[in-house]
């Protein structure tokens, strides 16, 4: 288009259930590795039925961070300056005075840190404590992330947390994207984190009763739900000329951006939402529904996610749907909600690089309402040109990105 | 009526979407126009009224719960084994 910059992926950084780089993330990701086990970051008394989730495990906070530096960060907020420094790395990339007032720092969150919120909680309400610690509000602020990684990487421009539920991270990216496309930036720093195992929150949502007990198969009979779980990611975009110059690696290059929101219920999927953001996207990138191969799913493994997610396909894509690979990374990483985005975007984005569509594992067998191709248990290999990645919220927040393999 | 039957149907009848004055127990919860998330609120309202846990999830086609007169006997068959 012209007049507006082509936007490239230059790094990728990751904090996930299966892997604490993005390196290891995607190599668990081809390999159908689980992440799902019992939880141990809190208490599992026998009347709290949730007992699994995908939790980052190993994660040592004293290897990235000196005490003093832990009493402002929340685990959410953790997780995301390793990300956002793990993806700098890779882009190569120098904040000097220059650069640094012309970089985004945009990261999505759909909670916070309800660690801190939890802990603080039990001591008032419970243990009857007059007082909780000085750092309290800083470390729970919704936009302490996004904080955080301004400050532990020196990036002064527009920086702030976009929460949308499950699609936050999608928003984050898109936002970035498109302030990239039409110059307002020269760098954005961007992605997801989440970090709510917290003992309140797992109660919250096993009174959702959307909950599986065990294992999560999206897309599969005998579904019986999803399952939490918690990381981050983080991307590092550029204008195509400005990493070219550069001689920078080129990851993938983002494409299109579509958003919706469904105006109806605040938990139930909506058709009419998900297939308006897929084809926003497909609009924004100017691409026809035939130059995709590969959707990274929302594939939450619920009844209704899932039924509905396949029937938005068949209704963007009509006869091409069955041509598509879908799979759901969620199957092995649990749904991490504000980091899904950009957990799956760095799934995405590996994905077309390397040509190997990521599995949905877990998968038993066909339901009839969910008629495509999954990628059932195993990684394939399979050329990628154009991938959507897909998060809906509850809420009814809708986001999509389109991503095109570079070069 | 017994008490359970009366205070299921009052839980149910405030939770109903349809304009229909009597629940009786034949009632279909679908026909009364609830929908997945008030049936999650209605089993809420349940566990909290009789204190007990129902065993539910919204993932499952084969719901147990039909009609009213199953939510009330399931109920039951919980306060019983309760007490």
């Amino acid at each position: 288009m012209s007049g507006e910059e082509r936007v490239v992926v230059t790094g990728l950084g990751a904090v996930s259930p299966i892997g604490l780089t993005a390196a290891a993330y995607w190599q668990s990701l081809k390999q159908g590795v689980s992440g799902l086990g019992p939880i141990t970051l809190v208490p599992t008394p026998e009347e709290l039925l949730q007992k699994v989730a995908a939790e980052v495990k190993d994660f040592d906070p004293l290897k990235h961070f000196d005490e003093r530096q832990l009493m402002t960060l929340d685990r959410v907020s953790q997780f995301a300056v390793v990300a956002a420094r793990e993806a700098i790395a890779q882009a190569g990339l120098v904040f000097d005075t220059d650069l640094s007032v012309r970089t985004a720092c945009i990261v999505g969150s759909g909670v916070g840190g309800q660690t801190t919120h939890d802990d603080n909680f039990r001591r008032i309400y419970r243990e009857n404590k007059t007082r909780v610690f000085p750092l309290t509000i800083p470390k729970l602020m919704v936009n302490a992330p996004a904080s955080q990684i301004s400050m532990f990487c020196g990036l002064r421009g527009p920086a702030f947390v976009v929460a949308s539920a499950c699609a936050s991270a999608t928003h984050a990216i898109g936002l970035a994207f498109h302030m990239l496309r039409s110059g307002q930036v020269d760098c954005a720093v961007t992605g997801g984190t989440e970090a709510c195992i917290t003992f309140g929150t797992l109660r919250g949502w096993e009174a959702m009763r959307v909950m599986s007990p065990d294992v999560c198969r999206p897309f599969s009979a005998e579904r019986k739900g999803m399952v939490l779980g918690e990381g981050a990611a983080a991307l590092v975009l550029e204008p195509l000329s400005r990493a070219r110059a550069r001689g920078a690696e080129i990851l993938g290059e983002i494409v299109g951006f579509g958003m919706s929101a469904d105006a109806a219920d605040i938990t139930a999927p909506d058709l009419g939402g998900m297939t308006r953001a897929m084809e926003g996207a497909l609009a924004d990138a100017q691409l026809a529904p035939q130059a995709v191969q590969y959707i990274n799913a929302h594939g939450t493994g619920t009844a209704a996610n899932d039924e509905a997610e396949t029937k938005a396909l068949h209704s963007v894509f009509g006869p091409h749907a069955g041509k598509l690979a879908v799979s759901s990374t969620k199957s092995m990483v649990g749904h991490a909600l504000g980091a899904a985005g950009a957990l799956e975007m760095v799934a995405t984005v590996m994905a077309l690089k390397e040509g190997v569509a990521p599995p949905t594992i877990g998968y038993l067998e066909r339901d009839p309402v969910c008629d495509l191709d999954y990628v059932p248990n195993e990684a394939r290999a399979i050329t990628i040109e154009v991938a959507l990645s897909n998060s809906f919220a509850f809420g009814g927040l809708n986001a999509v990105l389109a991503v095109s393999r570079f070069g | 009526m017994t008490d359970v039957t009366n205070d299921v149907i009052d839980i149910i009848a405030k939770k109903k979407r349809v304009d229909k004055p009597i629940v009786e127990m034949t009632d279909r919860l679908e026909d009364l126009g609830l929908e997945s998330l008030d049936a999650v609120e209605m089993i809420f309202d349940l566990e909290e009224k009789f204190d007990i846990q129902i065993p539910y999830n919204a993932n499952n086609p084969r719901t147990e719960f039909d009609t009213v007169g199953e939510v009330v006997r399931a109920i039951q068959q919980l306060v019983d084994k309760k007490s």
